[in-house]
């Protein structure tokens, strides 16, 4: 039977051959992926408009402050729900591997567009799972300082002093987030191709071998014997 | 009519009865939550204070009640639990709080019974307002007076982390914080704060901050005359100063009664949080964002060449054909 995943994840798998398809992400994970960044758009959107007095306005978008206040913490729940689900699917393959530190350390390399001098990797590189564990951490750092701060539900389940720290916190570590989110989409758009992943599920075989040739590899020895032809 | 109402001096005289416009107006607002610029003032009313002596205070709850009386709140009627304040807390509906402290003094071996009336203190740096993220729901007059405009409250909870004095409280089903106004609605008219108004001792008075502090001054000197070496007056500094002050039998110990800080001051954590992280970290943000954006449009970007696609196709091809040899 087929090898052991060591470097791909159930249901990734090359779908067509001339031209080279791989399927990067399933159906459920895709909505799961869009729920969990629809759920961050509103966060930050509404985050935003506590942060700053001048981007109070914004409450507007969503009917008011008392609208955006209620709506903000319960957006937060769903979007914990949402990304633990994603984060059930995705952690193992983002394990820190050998390759990551000489990836890390040539990521220049990369940004300059030569990418052949780096080593070749798995489903992820080591940008992707710093995004994956910045991520994971902020949003358990979110959601923690963020029930210490919701007065509607919570209003005593920390001191007050703990309560001022917890809001100083959740606003840093939403910075965090904000940052690691731009560094994120930005990555997405600068790497030709990567967002068909997220919206067909596939990739072009030429994407894989570029930025992901181990999973591709190990998806081409995981080919059912061909029998078309 | 077009005489505005006289600003209130005292709580003790009868008002005027004649019907005169609000002496308060949104022109003499000088400090707004949320707001950067505020049109300055045309003019500078007098600052008022109230102060409450402590040592006068017989605990009748008199104030609780003109207080309710007058702003129209329904605190519920709770529990007996054995203890004398009544409600349990502040609350919502219950802006003033009769807080009760038995001490055993160490010096004279004497069971001093503290009664101090909780509430607002109306700090002329107050910690609500800077914390608060609605813009105008936290307003502070020239007077003094700090003032929760409830229509622009969003019911977030900020000025209860941002308050020295752990006074704000959140309405369950109004959503929106509430306290003590000090009758900004009756000073505006010429009237002292009900509370005031209603106290059989005196231990509650009203007049302009100056006037406040000389009673309170003849007060101490006569504590001090009966053997309270250590009367004083409360108006604490690391606030700028209240608008509601205390004096106290033991000014060197306020946190003796019912945990009255010593020296309060907004949390060094809200003022970092709401001073330079604010501006520095929407810059971070703007920063990152343009410089993304600006990189997406001038950088090269990272694309597929169809060389990348030929080794592809070898790849999966290659391996297609070991899978069928195996």
């Amino acid at each position: 039977m087929a090898e052991k995943r060591v470097y791909s994840a159930p249901g990734d798998e090359i779908e067509a051959k001339h031209p080279v398809l791989v399927g990067r992400y399933r159906g459920i994970t895709r909505l799961n992926h869009w729920v969990t960044a629809a759920c961050m758009i509103v966060l930050l959107i509404s985050g935003f408009s506590f942060f700053h007095p001048s981007l109070f306005w914004m409450t507007g978008l969503f009917g008011g402050g008392q609208t955006t206040r209620w709506l903000h913490p319960i957006v937060g729940l769903v979007l914990v729900a949402s990304f633990l689900m994603l984060f059930v699917q995705m952690w193992k393959l983002n394990l820190p591997r050998r390759e990551d530190v000489e990836w890390s350390l040539k990521i220049g390399d990369m940004l300059k567009g030569d990418e052949d001098k780096l080593p070749e990797l798995g489903k992820y590189n080591a940008g992707q799972k710093f995004v994956f564990w910045g991520m994971s951490a902020l949003i358990a750092v979110l959601v923690t300082t963020g029930i210490m701060i919701w007065e509607e539900y919570f209003p005593h389940i920390v001191s007050i002093p703990v309560r001022r720290i917890a809001v100083a916190v959740h606003a840093l570590a939403a910075l965090g987030a904000i940052l690691i989110f731009i560094v994120h989409v930005y990555a997405a758009i600068w790497t030709r191709g990567t967002i068909r992943a997220m919206t067909r599920g596939s990739v072009t075989g030429g994407w894989a071998f570029r930025h992901h040739r181990k999973w591709l590899r190990e998806l081409a020895g995981r080919q059912r014997p061909d029998t078309s032809k | 009519m077009s005489e505005r109402a006289p600003e209130p001096v005292t709580a003790a005289a009868n008002p005027p009865i004649q019907p005169l416009p609000s002496n308060l107006l949104a022109s003499d607002v000088i400090r707004a939550s949320a707001t950067a610029e505020l049109p300055a003032p045309e003019r500078q009313l007098t600052q008022v204070a109230k102060l409450i002596d402590v040592s006068k205070c017989i605990g009748c709850k008199a104030c609780q009640s003109a207080c309710i009386e007058w702003n129209d709140t329904h605190p519920d009627v709770e529990e007996n639990v054995g203890v004398y304040e009544n409600p349990h807390d502040l609350t919502p509906d219950m802006f003033t709080l009769m807080r009760f402290t038995e001490y055993e003094n160490p010096k004279t071996n004497e069971l001093e019974w503290l009664i101090r009336k909780d509430g607002c203190m109306h700090c002329a740096d107050p910690g609500c307002l800077k914390a608060c993220p609605a813009p105008g729901a936290i307003v502070q007059y020239s007077n003094g007076i700090v003032d929760f405009i409830s229509d622009n409250c969003i019911g977030c909870g900020y000025c209860v982390t941002g308050c020295p004095f752990n006074i704000p409280r959140v309405s369950k089903t109004a959503h929106v914080s509430k306290k003590c106004t000090l009758c900004s609605d009756r000073v505006a008219v010429g009237q002292g704060p009900a509370c005031a108004k209603a106290c059989p001792t005196k231990a509650i008075s009203f007049g302009t901050k100056e006037s406040m502090i000389e009673l309170a001054e003849e007060r101490v000197e006569d504590l001090k005359s009966r053997g309270y070496d250590n009367a004083g007056l409360y108006d604490p500094q690391g606030v700028g100063g209240t608008h509601v002050m205390y004096v106290l039998h033991h000014a060197d110990q306020p946190s003796l009664y019912a945990g009255l800080p010593d020296d309060p001051q907004i949390s060094p954590v809200v003022r970092g949080w709401k001073g330079p992280a604010k501006t520095v970290g929407l810059a971070v943000a703007g920063l990152a964002a343009a410089g993304a954006l600006l990189h997406g449009l001038f950088a090269r970007a990272n694309e597929v060449t169809p060389h990348d696609d030929e080794e592809a196709e070898n790849l999966v091809d290659g391996a297609g054909h070991r899978g069928r040899e195996a």
